[in-house]
């Protein structure tokens, strides 16, 4: 393959960008249809109680109303796991946590919906509840789920190696519980689903289904609602338009998906379901509470010997993703470092919160936070600096690590190297002023899982290419666009393949109907496992067009050079010096020409103005006798007529090898290959008010090769930013199942003025089996942030944050603490049964007086009372 | 409750419609008139994603009232758009990663027209102020500076290239 690519590589603006910067861009809330009714779904007020009445009578009266939808509408359970099949979309017989989903009204409009759902009574009986894990686990009735026996979803116990001869070996041993607390996507675009049912033209009766929804995987939408509608899957069409962030909080089904259906096939009419972002928070589906207790073992020299973790993870209400959570948090213990002994128990447990799920670096982030912390605070015991110590415990791949982990392309050694020198940490470190200081951490992630949710031999990815006479490529993908440049990548691979320019292709993807069976956007798999069947297609279409071409040219296929628009003879030109007879001036108007390019690349991404040329040059060449060079779309003109049609078809399964070993929970883990990251924080920390201010972050990620650095580069900065923010400031705070900040500014996503500068680096370690050697560049690199942030905050005062975030209140704690002085309570005299820290409100639920007792002092109960 | 007409000037032209008073301007533009590029992100006004220039000034139009609109000039993403292409700023946000999903986009551009139409050389700090009323949850803001920059000069260029011609 040659190295010098007219495509891959360059930096480029998103094939879609046009329609986002210019608002013509449609996300499903953007999209309406004629007599479309609005859904508006009643959630529980309660965390934990039996439904033991509902009545709709007087909420179906209200003008306005078309139809009222309870759990006997569409009983079936599902869930995105098939261990996992929990949740029902409408609650039958009881509520498990506040915002479960009761009923929903379907109105002419969002007033009328809202005032129906008040009219819904609903009579309730209290259950006891549960919301801390390790109080849960010791639970013997009341049960979240009656066949969870100590509401435990899963336990795993794995060990490998013999890690009790490792610690015996070891000469130092470090132990200690690590907490973080729970985070949420909370992408900006909250989730939206339109669902209509075509009525059939002839019986008169509600037929195919088309549902719309801000979605990640909209196969598993397909399936999913297909088992709870009772509906075969080819009736059912679901449409991804655009959307607006996902992070996970996409990536399984949503209540509301399954809602809107229901409603749309009770009321006989579109539905539309937007969620409040307050209704996304109770939709949650993010990253768990987790507890962590570790324990490290390493010899002096800093290798290191063997790891223990027990982890237990807050899953909230249903499995969700649970099952696998817990197991990616033990397996990638490995496939980072070099660790000869590893025990693991994991223990996924059921609470009264919203489910938990996938959030970008699903499994991964939290027990990173705690090794990597530790293994500074042993590089600290064994003054060694912590930069080398991560050194001298690197793989030696290819190899398969202790845990069935295959590694073949591992660009750790450099990514710690490069931050290492730009980050100016050698000379820098532990040597700056009072209060400042920098801290190193690494991480490292799956591209794509190697097992698939539902197990069979069905491969990951598929991807059809057509090309019509006028040589405009069409690529029908599965894939799930959700920001991160799924289109872009998918055009480029196509164009690259074929020697056209990126302008020729159309990427049609994420519509069940058109575009052949991808798993969707989720695990970091998508340049992997689709970029290598949009690959492997256009290979295939490519040998096509060269079988006739060659024809034509009177030379061998292999002879045949595809580039700049043109298919050449290499014997006779000089691919590359050369420059292709024909060359059309004028510019691709499409917002993808960029300002990164030079004036030869801008060239080279071929412009011949097919239309206008096609006539005039066909005949030309007709004339001209044999030839060493023709048009893409004289060789697609050819290869149709020789083939009759042009299309190919490609798809992706992860090979054998990459699929991990054989005990029970291996199939969680394996991939094709994984992501590095290495990264630097620095970081001031304010002694007297416990903030912490995070400087600048050097970031280096091995994402294979970069094949549009500039989303590569986004990608990465994108994930520190997340990493930081959870690190620092966000957190949900509940108090008695009911989330005290539901909404954007209380749960203190970063803005502009509290981001940090990031210095991405990208470094390119050639995957043998990425799609021109690339790898996952969209998650891997959060992890690193966090322990990066708190390492740097020890260099800088001295004190071991144990539990994420590092608000100022805990700050504040270490530091009297380390002092030996008096605890703050901060809380103190505001609200004795608030949680640590006070919140300004708990949500629409306590606006409406439904949430726990207010405080005394709490001025709304004043007025209440008087 | 009972429908009032009004007259909304959007984006140079005026439209007349009959809505509820209680109606908020960002579910006029979106539901009424269809103008969607204004985007819905939170219920607080936290987000900003419903930005929108009120003779010229930025606001939250999930915080206003369509019916006291009546008057002032509006202006939506769909109105910054130049002769049917995009306008430097918008390009540059394509070109730099500035929008990944895009959502948060077209109330960042509005924001920041109005930055650079008061400032037209912000410092990065000022544009670190200037756009802290605006979320964005997949960018980290970084390519935003980038992009801001590079429209900048394109603007700078353009002129210069005006001035030239003449
Ligand atoms: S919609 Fe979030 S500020 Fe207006
Ligand atoms: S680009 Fe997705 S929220 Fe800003």
């Amino acid at each position: 393959m040659t190295k010098d690519f007219s495509i891959i590589g360059k930096r480029i603006a998103m094939v879609d960008a046009a329609g986002k910067t210019s608002g013509a861009g449609k996300y499903t809330d953007d999209l309406s249809l004629p007599g479309m009714l609005v859904g508006k779904i009643l959630h529980s007020p309660y965390p934990h109680a039996r439904m033991k009445r509902i009545d709709t009578t007087r909420a179906e009266k209200l003008d306005g109303v078309v139809a009222v939808a309870t759990g006997k509408d569409a009983p079936n359970t599902y869930g995105i796991l098939p261990v996992g099949h929990d949740e029902r979309a409408l609650a039958v017989d009881k509520v498990r946590y506040v915002g479960d989903n009761v009923a929903c009204v379907a109105a002419l409009d969002e007033a009328t919906a809202d005032r129906a759902l008040e009219l819904i009574d609903v009579e309730y009986e209290l259950l006891p509840a549960y919301f801390d894990p390790e109080k849960a686990m010791k639970a013997e009735t009341d049960l979240i789920h009656d066949n969870k026996p100590h509401n435990i979803e899963k336990d795993y116990h794995h060990v490998f190696g013999d890690p009790e001869k490792g610690f015996a070996e070891a000469d130092h041993v470090a132990e200690a519980r690590f907490i973080a607390n729970e985070v949420t996507h909370a992408a900006m675009e909250p989730h939206s689903t339109l669902a209509a049912l075509e009525i059939d033209s002839q019986t008169g009766k509600p037929g195919r289904l088309t549902v719309w929804s801000s979605t990640q995987v909209p196969y598993y939408l397909q399936h999913k609602l297909s088992l709870v509608l009772e509906m075969p899957m080819s009736q059912i069409r679901v449409i991804k338009p655009l959307v607006g962030g996902g992070f996970g909080g996409k990536s399984e089904v949503i209540p509301l998906e399954i809602i809107a259906a229901i409603a749309a096939r009770k009321t006989r009419a579109p539905v539309k379901i937007t969620y409040t972002r307050e209704e996304v928070f109770w939709a949650h589906r993010g990253r768990p509470r987790t507890i962590i207790d570790l324990k490290t073992g390493v010899k002096n020299d800093g290798r290191i010997t063997a790891v223990k973790a027990r982890v237990v993870q807050d899953g909230g209400a249903y499995c969700s993703y649970g099952v696998v959570t817990i197991l990616y948090s033990g397996a990638l213990l490995g496939a980072l470092y070099d660790i000869p002994n590893i025990q693991y128990d994991g223990y996924r447990v059921l609470t009264n919160k919203p489910a938990c799920g996938a959030m970008r670096g699903h499994g991964t982030v939290n027990v990173r936070f705690a090794f990597e912390s530790q293994l500074d605070e042993l590089a600290a015991k064994l003054e060694v600096d912590p930069a080398v110590i991560r050194r001298r415990n690197l793989l030696q791949p290819p190899c398969v690590t202790i845990n069935g982990l295959r590694v073949q392309s591992y660009g750790l050694p450099e990514c710690i190297d490069r931050v290492v020198e730009r980050s100016g940490w050698k000379h820098r470190k532990g040597k700056l002023t009072r209060g400042r200081g920098l801290g190193i951490a690494c991480s490292h992630y799956v591209s794509g899982a190697a097992n698939s949710i539902i197990r069979s031999d069905m491969p990951h990815s598929t991807v059809n290419i057509k090309i019509d006479r006028d040589g405009g490529v069409v690529v029908y993908t599965g894939a799930a666009e959700i920001g991160q440049g799924s289109d872009t990548m998918t055009a480029q691979i196509a164009a690259e393949v074929l020697g056209c320019s990126l302008s020729r292709v159309k990427v049609v993807a994420a519509d069940t109907d058109l575009t052949p069976i991808d798993i969707g956007s989720y695990s970091s798999r998508v340049t992997f496992m689709a970029g290598n069947a949009t690959l492997r297609a256009a290979e295939e279409v490519k040998k096509q067009i060269a079988l006739a071409a060659a024809k034509k040219m009177n030379c061998a296929v292999e002879e045949l050079v595809f580039r700049d628009d043109g298919v050449f003879n290499s014997k006779s030109i000089n691919v590359g010096a050369g420059v292709p007879p024909v060359q059309a001036p004028g510019g691709d108007e499409r917002g993808r020409s960029s300002p990164h390019r030079s004036q030869d690349q801008a060239s080279v991404s071929g412009r011949v103005e097919g239309q206008i040329l096609r006539g005039s040059l066909q005949q030309q060449r007709n004339e001209e006798g044999p030839k060493d060079f023709m048009t893409f779309e004289e060789a697609v003109v050819a290869a149709i007529d020789f083939h009759g049609a042009l299309a190919g078809t490609g798809s992706y399964a992860p090979p054998p090898e990459a699929r991990g070993g054989k005990f029970k929970g291996a199939g969680v883990g394996p991939s094709p290959a994984y992501s590095y990251s290495a990264q630097v924080a620095e970081v001031t920390v304010d002694e007297d008010t416990g903030e912490v201010i995070v400087h600048k972050v050097w970031a280096a990620h091995d994402c294979g090769r970069a094949l549009n650095p500039v989303s590569v580069e986004g990608q990465i900065i994108g994930s520190v930013w997340m990493g930081m923010g959870q690190a620092l400031t966000e957190e949900m705070v509940w108090k008695d199942g009911l989330l005290m900040n539901p909404g954007l500014l209380e749960y203190r996503s970063p803005s502009s003025v509290e981001s940090p500068e990031v210095e991405p680096i990208i470094v390119e370690s050639i995957d043998p089996e990425g799609p021109f050697g690339a790898k996952e560049c969209s998650e891997g690199s959060l992890a690193a942030t966090i322990p990066a942030i708190a390492n740097a905050i020890y260099d800088a005062v001295g004190i071991r944050l144990r539990e994420a975030p590092f608000t100022p209140e805990r700050v504040l704690a270490a530091l009297r603490a380390k002092k030996n002085a008096k605890l703050l309570d901060l809380t103190e005299g505001i609200d004795p049964t608030a949680p640590e820290r006070f919140r300004e409100h708990g949500g629409a639920l306590w606006f409406k007086g439904k949430g726990p007792e207010r405080h005394a002092s709490d001025p709304a109960r004043r007025t209440e009372q008087a | 409750m009972k429908k009032e007409l009004i007259e909304l000037q959007i984006n140079g032209r005026s439209y007349e419609l009959a809505i509820e008073p209680s109606k908020l301007l960002l579910d006029t533009l979106r539901q009424d008139l269809q103008l969607t590029g204004s985007k819905r992100g939170c219920d607080d006004s936290s987000c900003g994603a419903c930005t929108v220039l009120e003779d010229g000034i930025p606001m939250l139009s999930c915080t206003m009232l369509a019916a006291s609109c009546e008057g002032q000039e509006i202006t939506t993403i769909e109105g910054v758009s130049e002769h049917g292409s995009l306008a430097a700023i918008q390009k540059a946000y394509g070109d730099w990663g500035g929008a990944q999903c895009g959502f948060c986009t077209p109330g960042f551009i509005m924001t920041v027209k109005h930055l650079l139409a008061e400032n037209p050389e912000p410092t990065e700090d000022e544009i670190r102020n200037a756009l802290s009323g605006n979320l964005c949850r997949c960018t980290g803001y970084s390519q935003m500076y980038q992009a801001i920059k590079a429209a900048i000069d394109a603007e700078q260029k353009g002129s210069a290239a005006v001035s030239a011609a003449r």
